[in-house]
């Protein structure tokens, strides 16, 4: 039990580390009505402590080495970065006005920011803290996604309903696909043939074929139904995808379920029941568990991916937004 | 699990590339008709001078925006009048090959400048008259409704009231034609979910000063007597439509009970605290643009318009009766800060809503209540339904 002690992280991780090869990871979550970050010791699923995130945060991810913690504040108009082990913040970048998610690139150079009050995707440079590009996007811009060779930023626009492809090289959009109605999220496949769009009130999630050269077609739109569930309720939002591609897990917002798709026939399978009002997913480094965070129970939700089984639920902050788990 | 395989052509149409769509030049116009008055009872409620045309600008914005991407631009123009200049402001706009144009007016000013709309083609969107006739007898197939009616506003009250268990009201209501229609919604929902009007008075409009300095001493003496001595009641219903008496109820009214209708806690479209499912996003634009808070208004108008750049969006084209009819189509959905979809009835022309339940300072809650349920929408057990319509403009 003394190992769990909240108060001895340099104890805990050197136990791990005499036990067993491989570090404890830590699950950072976004707080965003707490104005704070959890995080969660992934082994443990015991929370290791909560520190001040900046106003409403919201999007929240992590540098390629696990040393740096991005999270947009939103009401703050920029993104602040924390150190992973310390959790003290070591600086801001410019994102634009009002950031609400984005995307890195795997230097870690390159966040690709949606500016959800202005119609602009930023694009900043970490190392410099410049911004680099503003692109003008949809009205209410969302959903990052970046595709595997990096080529590609997909912004979903929630008033405009459109998929807006940025080309990486120029910053410019080259293709624009309309989809249902508020698209949320992004979510390439590993492989980067197909891309996922989620749409909160449309209630579908758009899949496209992605040609090598990029091009996007739309195939099809996955439909929910869950008995005794209004289909109004049926909200997608947080999309992720296992490497494999044989799994596509879609948050469902108010329905407090997280469906499991088939990658292959596209077909739902299941719906697991998690905390309420359900908003992004987040997968550990080695796909063992995928993280939900639940706005309106205050909680994470673990769900055990090989068995697609909910096992437990985490207390954090007030209204959790977004997860992101710490690399190996 | 159901999932669609769409047609190859249609997937095809559906990626637009930054040359391939049709590009298209969308004109618009609001018309306001500007009533005689008094002063409104709170200051708060002070008409503005740009009160619905506002939402037109924003709209033009956030349709603009998306245009951008497919060719598409789109300009309103705001005109305002009083009520005897009305059909030759809408002569005007007409004269402009304008065909689509929402309107802010009482119920027989909008049917009659629909009538007037309908000799040159074109489509009016009602953003203001609540009159259920008409929706029913007197609807139009020209005439969408953007506002929601009396019947739906009314129907929104008794859910929340009924799910709370308040069955027993007590019905105040004014003495102004308006006012009458209103309470008859009271009545009638009050007979559709279950609660009942045990005791019922009307308050005499008899003109005079509304707002003045000592007005609340006069206030607070008069409305207990006038309330005194009604049947036992959970609830005070206020059908004060003209807005001269309902808001001096809350803590003069006789027994401790809340007020509910037109003052209390009232149902809206829209209001400026409203921050759920995304709708701080259109606060923030709104006062960015304008300088001041939304009124339900400016959130009809803009939504009016959003519809049309919906439907020109997906439908790809500027002819008003095509747009018409895609909206009423089964394809047409919309996301309107609501937390679902809006749609059309497409048997009487009415959108499909949520409904507010706003107390002055934050959204109380929201209808359709949790329980009511349809068979074909739980949107549908606010106001008119079809099997009681008698609009027969859409079949």
């Amino acid at each position: 039990m003394k190992m769990r002690s909240v108060s001895r992280p340099l104890t805990l991780a050197l136990a791990l580390l005499a036990a067993t090869p491989a570090l404890a990871n830590k699950a950072f979550v976004s707080n965003e009505r707490g104005n704070t970050i959890t995080v969660v010791d992934t082994d443990t699923w015991e929370v290791i402590t909560e520190f001040p995130g900046g106003n409403r945060p919201r999007g929240i991810t992590i540098s390629p080495d696990g040393t740096k913690l991005y999270v947009c504040a939103s009401d703050d108009n920029l993104v602040r970065v924390f150190d992973t082990e310390t959790y003290k913040e070591i600086g801001t970048l410019p994102s634009g006005p009002d950031p609400e998610l984005f995307v890195i690139s795997s230097d870690g150079k390159h966040l690709y920011i949606a500016n959800e009050d202005d119609n602009l995707v930023t694009v900043t440079d970490t190392e410099q803290g410049v911004v680099l590009a503003e692109v003008p996007v949809g009205v209410e811009p969302e959903g990052m996604g970046i595709s595997p060779d990096e080529k590609w930023v997909v912004n979903t626009s929630e008033t405009t309903n459109m998929a807006h492809f940025i080309d990486t090289s120029d910053y410019k959009i080259k293709h624009n696909v309309l989809v249902d109605q508020r698209p949320r999220y992004a979510q390439y496949t590993a492989d980067g043939k197909r891309l996922f769009v989620s749409s909160e009130i449309g209630g579908t999630v758009s899949v496209m074929d992605i040609a090598p050269d990029g091009a996007p077609t739309l195939v099809t739109k996955i439909e929910f139904e869950v008995p005794g569930v209004l289909p109004e309720w049926l909200q997608p939002v947080g999309v992720k995808v296992t490497q494999d591609g044989n799994r596509i897990f879609v948050a469902l917002g108010p329905a407090n379920r997280v469906a499991v798709i088939d990658g292959e026939s596209l077909e739902v399978l299941d719906y697991i029941i998690v905390g309420q009002r359900v908003w992004q997913l987040a997968f550990t480094p080695d796909e063992k568990y995928l993280l939900t965070t639940n706005g309106n129970s205050n909680d994470i939700t673990v769900i055990d991916v090989k068995a697609e089984k909910a096992i437990k639920s985490v207390q954090v902050g007030q209204q959790p937004w977004g997860v992101v788990v710490t690399p190996n | 699990m159901r999932y669609v395989l769409m047609p190859l052509l249609a997937a095809v149409l559906a990626v637009l590339g930054a040359s391939g769509a049709l590009a298209l030049d969308l004109r618009a116009a609001v018309l306001r008709v500007d009533y005689e008055t008094l002063l409104p009872i709170s200051r708060f409620d002070l008409r503005a001078e740009d009160l619905g045309f506002a939402g037109a600008m924003l709209a033009d914005e956030d349709n603009g925006t998306t245009g951008r991407f497919l060719g598409h631009t789109y300009e309103t123009i705001h005109k305002a009048t009083d009520p005897e200049g009305a059909d030759a402001a809408l002569d005007e706009i007409l004269g402009q090959g304008i065909t689509l144009i929402v309107v802010l007016a009482r119920d027989a000013d909008v049917l009659r400048l629909a009538d007037r709309a309908a000799e040159a083609g074109a489509l009016v969107l009602n953003a203001s008259a609540p009159g259920v006739a008409l929706r029913d007898e007197d609807c139009r197939g020209n005439l969408l409704h953007i506002a929601p009616s009396n019947a739906m506003m009314a129907d929104a009250v008794a859910q929340f009231a009924v799910w709370k268990q308040w069955k027993r009201w007590f019905l105040v209501s004014g003495s102004n034609p308006a006012d009458i229609e209103l309470a008859e919604a009271y009545r009638k929902a009050a007979r559709k979910f279950g609660a009942k009007i045990t005791d019922e008075r009307t308050f005499e409009d008899t003109g005079g000063a509304r707002r003045t300095d000592s007005g609340h001493v006069l206030v607070q003496r008069q409305l207990p007597v006038f309330t005194q001595g009604a049947e036992g009641h959970d609830l005070l219903i206020a059908a004060d439509a003209t807005d001269y008496f309902a808001r001096y109820l809350g803590y003069h009214h006789w027994s401790p009970r809340p007020v509910m209708g037109s003052a209390g806690l009232w149902p809206t479209t829209f209001h400026a605290a409203h921050e759920a499912w995304g709708a701080t996003q259109f606060q923030t634009r709104f006062e960015a643009l304008t300088g001041r808070y939304v009124k339900p208004e400016d959130y009809n108008v803009w939504l009016a318009l959003r519809v049309v750049g919906e439907a020109v969006t997906r439908a790809s084209t500027d002819d008003a009766m095509a747009l018409r009819d895609y909206a009423l189509s089964d394809d047409f959905e919309l996301a309107a800060f609501k937390g679902q979809k809006v749609t059309f009835r497409n048997w009487n022309g009415q959108l499909r809503q949520p409904i507010l339940l706003y107390d002055g300072m934050i959204t109380v809650s929201v209808s359709p209540q949790d329980g009511f349920l349809h068979r074909v929408s739980p949107l549908d057990t606010l106001g008119l339904d079809r099997p009681e319509s008698a609009c027969s403009a859409f079949n």
